[in-house]
């Protein structure tokens, strides 16, 4: 899997929470979950299990914790696949 | 103004039953004797007696108009599915739109037995086999019992009262009269009411086993619910929803809307499981009290009553609500009003069943008609003994309704009566 496919994949995820389409379309490594995409902070726990499913992982608390942007997200995901 | 003196009205109905989920197909099954009972073969295939039931035929395309693709995910919760269409209409229908801004003049009183138990049972699995984690953010909001308020509040931006009230099968009627009293005490404008229930086995099982539910219709489906009937033998499980905005005249009128009927007065008690009154039967002292104490809160005279929509499920008990009626409203034989009984077509909805019913009382006075009862060839001579078969209509009769009287008894022992009048 590449680095694109992998954002693609997390893009997909994250679409349907989405508040603030806008920043959704110029999302980058800084884009943060909620203060920039607005997606409830509740659904931050609904993102982290699709991406358990997605990606065949398993996150951790502390991980969740701090899955708070895409950056934090895809260095979440490649920690955890190399772990696989 | 005197508070005391503020007259209360619906100004916007919605429903969700088992034989209509918009109010013209309702009134259309409800005018013309259309039952939503159907066999259910769920009910079969985990060995119910009872293998018929009542539940809102709901197309999969329709839950959209209700909830996004979102909140649907995850979302099986069937009860607050049935509350957020009769609330969410009930509020369209009073010409009332979503506020942009919290609205603290409004807010809702939604009642529920339960909330939400078919997630709660995936849940649970979930629990079990050491899945917490994986149990998603809404879980909670589906099973919490005040989730159908929660969830109307928030489509709504409501922002006086919100909240849930339980009281079994009295839930709707209660939901009403909380409603009734806060806006004539002057602390709301309008408020959201009505009640739901879940529909399926885990809610209706524990009543196949206290064998109240009809075993002897499983092939008839239509003919088992049969309140006041000679043949009747137990009630048909059910569920649904019934929605009302209760709004203060003033705000009505100035607004302009269309009024169903003016809510003149009411009252809630129990029995307090003392004398006859037991946990799930009712103290005729208690019931009685209740109707009389309506119609006083009222301030009309039992004779002025032209019709009541009773309780009556469809078990032993109903001659005893007929007789109930009869001593409270001091009218016997051809003196005593109509009576009918929804549950007759929709089945016994449980914490839905007031508010349904309460729909159906609204739309007699609305459309100026009594419906029929189904299933009700056969009186039950116990009840004949006490007033006239001719009240108790097997068809529906169009004719000058002015006032009803509509209660709910539940399990607890608890009673509610409502008096509405055409406005």
């Amino acid at each position: 899997m590449t680095q694109t496919e992998i954002i693609d994949t997390l893009k997909s995820i994250v679409k349907p929470y989405v508040q603030n389409q806008q920043a959704f379309e110029t999302l980058d490594e800084k884009t943060d979950f909620v203060k920039d995409l607005q997606i409830n902070s509740a659904n931050l726990v609904d993102i982290a299990l699709d991406t358990e499913d997605a990606f065949g992982i398993e996150i951790d608390n502390e991980s969740m914790q701090r899955m708070l942007t895409v950056e934090a997200a895809l260095s979440i995901i490649e920690e955890k696949r190399a772990q696989k | 103004m005197n508070p005391q003196k503020k007259r209360v009205v619906i100004t916007g109905i919605g429903i969700c039953s088992p034989n209509g989920i918009t109010i013209p197909e309702f009134l259309h099954s409800i005018q013309n004797g259309i039952s939503g009972i159907r066999f259910d073969p769920q009910l079969e295939a985990l060995g119910f007696s009872c293998q018929i039931s009542g539940k809102p035929q709901i197309p999969e395309s329709y839950i959209l108009n209700y909830l996004t693709e979102l909140e649907q995910r995850q979302f099986n919760s069937n009860g607050i599915l049935y509350g957020l269409i009769a609330g969410l209409d009930a509020w369209k229908d009073a010409g009332l739109k979503p506020n942009d801004d919290v609205d603290f003049d409004s807010g809702v009183i939604f009642g529920t037995g339960t909330s939400g138990i078919d997630k709660f049972r995936e849940s649970i699995y979930k629990i079990d086999d050491m899945q917490t984690r994986r149990l998603g953010s809404t879980s909670v909001i589906q099973t919490m019992a005040s989730g159908i308020s929660a969830y109307l509040g928030g489509k709504l931006g409501l922002g006086n009262i919100v909240t849930t009230n339980s009281s079994a099968c009295t839930t709707g009627t209660e939901a009403l009269l909380l409603a009734y009293d806060r806006i004539k005490s002057g602390k709301a404008k309008r408020i959201l009411a009505g009640s739901t229930s879940d529909s399926g086995p885990y809610i209706w099982g524990g009543f196949d086993a206290l064998k109240v539910c009809t075993y002897k219709y499983n092939h008839n489906p239509e003919a088992g619910s049969r309140p006041m009937s000679e043949t009747a033998s137990g009630f048909v499980p059910a569920a649904g929803s019934g929605a009302y905005v209760i709004e203060d005249l003033e705000s009505a009128l100035e607004r302009g809307a269309d009024i169903y009927a003016e809510i003149l007065g009411g009252e809630v008690n129990s029995g307090g499981q003392r004398g006859q009154g037991s946990m799930t039967a009712p103290n005729p002292v208690a019931v009685q009290r209740c109707i009389r104490n309506a119609i006083l809160d009222s301030g009309i005279s039992a004779k002025d009553i032209d019709m009541v929509n009773g309780h009556l499920t469809a078990t032993i008990k109903d001659g005893l609500e007929i007789s109930n009626w009869a001593e409270a409203l001091g009218r016997k034989g051809s003196d005593f009003p109509y009576i009918n009984s929804l549950k007759s077509m929709v089945g016994h909805c449980l914490s839905g069943s007031g508010s349904v019913e309460i729909v159906a009382s609204l739309l007699q006075i609305k459309h100026q008609f009594v419906f029929p009862n189904i299933n009700c060839e056969d009186v039950h001579p116990e009840i004949t003994a006490l007033i006239d078969a001719s009240k108790i209509p097997t068809q529906k009769i169009e004719m000058p309704v002015n006032i009803v009287a509509k209660a709910s008894f539940g399990f607890g022992d608890v009673n509610g009566c409502v008096i509405f009048k055409k406005y």
